[in-house]
């Protein structure tokens, strides 16, 4: 209970001194700051980009892929393909009785940023009648949907902020012929947003192509995605490999997630080996600042533990602040913001950076951290101080 | 250089203060050499890229791919020395994760556009006898331990046989040296008269000419020329230089300059408040040191100056220290970012950034040292 007291009391003591050591005590709240901001800013890329990816999946769906095919782009499906793996056990049928499928096929096309020029592959994404049903997230939010058997295709919200030409009326030249932009839709925040749409049917007779690269189903339920894998993998007829959609779409980024999760971690960890050195150098000169105050404290009674915990307990007390502020400077600057990077197979994937509460979590704890590493060496100076020495020096 | 004396006693006045603020300048500079250094690596990379190669890809996009018949009419163009072709196989070797950089290509063709790989005369020969050879870079069949004569099956995750199968046979018949070109070149090439009767679709398809000039002078020439020679017709092209090719490569993953340039700028900026900090606080504690200085007579530009000399001793020390290391880590990255050594503009950078620092941190304390009244300092006021 003393022991409390005696805690409470010096803590307060050093707490209430800052004001006139504020530039050293900065030097803890600025170099923290600066370490958390990059962490978090750089973290939220990865987080940013594995929500947009983790949207475009529900468990209730699944996407089926030429077998040995790491993605879309590398698969092709028969026409005959198609109808029986409609015909699958678990699809999900309509009021008319129809499976709820879309075939679809991606072709990429060179696009331009608005930001920079810069060219970049841009997935054009050819989807079946039943899309709509398939996938309830997906919005028109201003034109109309394209007809089928004109050239006519819509944007993704997220394409249409990022690239020239995708206004409606726009028109835009593949090899297959020349397509007008009838609309712009939303689909959940997720992946498809950076894509273009258009009916597969007319987008294959365009480009010459045969068959869709994949086939996209909605399950009866969650539970029978099992049966329906097992009815496709048995049968003869087809050479087919089967993912929920979630893991499928959780896959594509999952390397570029974890090189951007490497980076973000190294470049922090080199940044908070040095802002130890300088909460070292703050807390050092802290204490020196207060040889006296502490030696008369010691002298009058006061145990050890009580100045270890006051030093320590005003690191952590800055390193916080300091940690509070980098969040709050990375969520200002960089939350929401919208970048894109074609490190997955579908031509870009345009994403926005997200602070989320998880990442301000982990800046802090990297604050206390690096407040306790470099409040700690400080303090158990300040208690092995010999009394006699140190009041001398009065 | 006689007050050396002095200035490194100032330096180490307090020893654990100065040594945390040079660690930390240690390991801002090491931040800034190794991103700096990885920045401009790759646009050295980039720029000394050959130039007298082409790269010929379908105008509206790459995968789109050109068909075969136009090689023929690449060599017709005058000051074209070679032209060989790139088609992606996205080759595996047992597991999707090991990825291969298989390209099916016309083999002769090809070590005439790149001249700088090297493969024996005899191997070269082999590989236009075997229909299904391969060529693969040294690098490659030393990690999958191959020989000349092995067969390997490689998969593929965009291309089927006429059996159905999207794993293909190939026959290796020799290996060649690819040290001379960057990490991301095709390492197996096989033929393409075999792959184009092989596969069940998307025949004859060619992702990439590439064609060898004469002379680096005439390549907006030559690429201006094979552009319009297939304007308007069904399959036009666009024509780029290596350089070019590259960069556009990398713009797809995003904009690399940006992201290291500001995680830079932060670490300078947390960085130059540090060292200005201590400096300060260590002309504050010496106020009555200088002051009996100026007792003795030394004038208020030398006390300036040796303030500012302690600064810059501290700040380019420090990171001279920083960037050394940055260096000797530079290697190991190697696997990574492939061949290319830490460039001297980065240490130059380097170098200017630490006088900068020295001077914006030093100049205040510095400056409040001359301006000591001698009276007031020694008086405590």
């Amino acid at each position: 209970m003393k022991m409390w007291r005696q805690i409470g009391a010096v803590t307060g003591m050093n707490l209430r001194s800052i004001p006139q050591r504020l530039s050293t005590s900065l030097v803890i709240v600025i170099g923290i700051a600066g370490v958390v901001a990059v962490l978090v800013s750089v973290l939220a890329m990865s987080t940013g980009m594995l929500k947009t990816m983790n949207n475009a999946g529900r468990d209730d769906r699944a996407i089926v892929l030429r077998n040995g095919s790491a993605a879309e782009s590398g698969s092709v499906l028969t026409r005959d393909a198609v109808r029986l793996i409609g015909e699958g056990v678990g699809v999900k049928r309509d009021a008319d009785g129809k499976p709820i499928v879309s075939a679809e096929g991606i072709r990429l096309i060179s696009m331009y940023k608005k930001a920079d020029g810069a060219e970049v592959n841009v997935a054009m994404r050819g989807v079946g009648p039943k899309y709509q049903t398939l996938r309830p997230e997906f919005r028109i939010v201003e034109g109309r949907l394209f007809n089928p058997a004109v050239n006519e295709l819509i944007v993704g919200k997220s394409a249409h902020a990022q690239y020239r030409g995708t206004n409606i009326g726009d028109r835009l030249v593949t090899r297959g012929g020349t397509w007008t932009v009838v609309g712009i839709f939303s689909s959940g925040g997720d992946s498809h947003e950076s894509e273009l749409l258009a009916d597969v049917e007319t987008l294959n007779s365009a480009e010459r192509r045969g068959g869709a690269q994949s086939v996209n189903v909605m399950l009866d339920s969650i539970g029978s995605f099992q049966a329906f894998k097992d009815s496709l993998t048995s049968n003869p007829a087809l050479a087919v490999d089967v993912y929920r959609e979630r893991e499928y779409y959780k896959q594509q980024s999952k390397v570029i997630g974890r090189v951007i999760s490497v980076i973000a971690y190294v470049v922090g960890g080199i940044m908070a080996v040095g802002a130890i050195f300088g909460a070292l150098n703050t807390m050092y000169s802290a204490v020196s600042a207060r040889l006296q105050e502490i030696a008369t404290l010691r002298a009058l009674g006061f145990g050890s533990t009580a100045m270890v915990i006051s030093v320590l307990a005003e690191a952590l007390l800055l390193s916080c602040i300091g940690g509070a502020i980098g969040a709050v400077l990375a969520w200002l600057f960089f939350n929401g913001h919208v970048v894109s990077t074609g490190g997955t197979a579908m031509g870009q994937l345009v994403f926005e950076l997200s602070v989320s509460p998880a990442l301000v979590a982990i800046g802090i704890v990297w604050a206390c951290a690096i407040g306790l590493i470099g409040g700690l060496f400080p303090a158990v100076r300040a208690a092995r101080l010999p009394v006699a020495t140190a009041l001398r020096a009065v | 250089m006689k007050y050396f004396k002095l200035i490194w006693a100032g330096l180490w006045r307090k020893k654990a203060r100065t040594i945390f603020t040079m660690l930390s300048i240690v390991v801002a500079f090491l931040l800034f050499g190794l991103l700096q250094g990885i920045n401009q690596g790759f646009n050295q990379a980039v720029q000394n890229l050959n130039v007298d190669r082409l790269y010929v890809s379908a105008r509206t996009n790459m995968t789109d791919g050109l068909p075969y018949a136009y090689a023929a009419r690449l060599k017709g163009v005058p000051g074209v020395r070679a032209v060989s072709h790139w088609t992606y196989f996205g080759g595996y070797y047992q597991d999707s994760k090991n990825v291969i950089p298989a390209f099916s290509t016309d083999a002769e063709a090809l070590f005439k556009v790149y001249r700088e790989l090297k493969v024996k005369p005899s191997y070269l020969e082999a590989m236009t006898r075997t229909r299904t050879g391969a060529l693969v870079s040294e690098k490659l069949a030393e990690k999958y331990h191959w020989k000349v004569g092995d067969r390997v099956p490689i998969g593929t995750s965009i291309w089927t046989d006429k059996q159905g199968s999207n794993t293909w046979d190939f026959d290796i018949v020799g290996t060649f040296d690819s040290t001379a070109v960057g990490a991301g070149m095709p390492e197996f090439y096989f033929n393409h008269a075999y792959f184009d009767e092989a596969a069940a679709f998307g025949n004859g398809v060619i992702h990439y000419y590439i064609v060898g000039i004469d002379t680096p002078v005439n390549a907006v020439r030559i690429s201006k020329a094979i552009d319009a020679m297939f304007e308007n017709s069904t399959y036009e092209t666009r024509t780029q230089t290596e350089s070019a090719l590259v960069q556009t490569a990398m713009k797809q993953l995003g904009d690399i300059n940006f992201i290291a340039n500001a995680i830079v700028g932060a670490v300078l900026f947390t960085l130059l408040f540090l060292t200005a900090n201590t400096m300060m606080q260590s002309v504050r504690e010496r106020t009555s040191e200088l002051a009996v200085l100026k007792t003795l007579g030394f004038s208020d530009g030398k006390v300036l100056g040796l303030v500012l000399t302690e600064a810059l001793l501290l700040c380019v020390f420090s990171a001279a220290l920083g960037l050394v290391c940055a260096t000797l880590v530079f290697p190991v990255l190697k696997p990574i970012f492939g061949e290319f050594q830490m460039p001297l503009i980065v240490l130059g950078m380097g170098a200017g950034m630490a006088l900068l620092l020295a001077l914006v941190s030093g100049l205040p304390p510095a400056w409040r040292a001359r301006q000591l009244n001698i009276v007031d300092a020694l008086a405590g006021r």
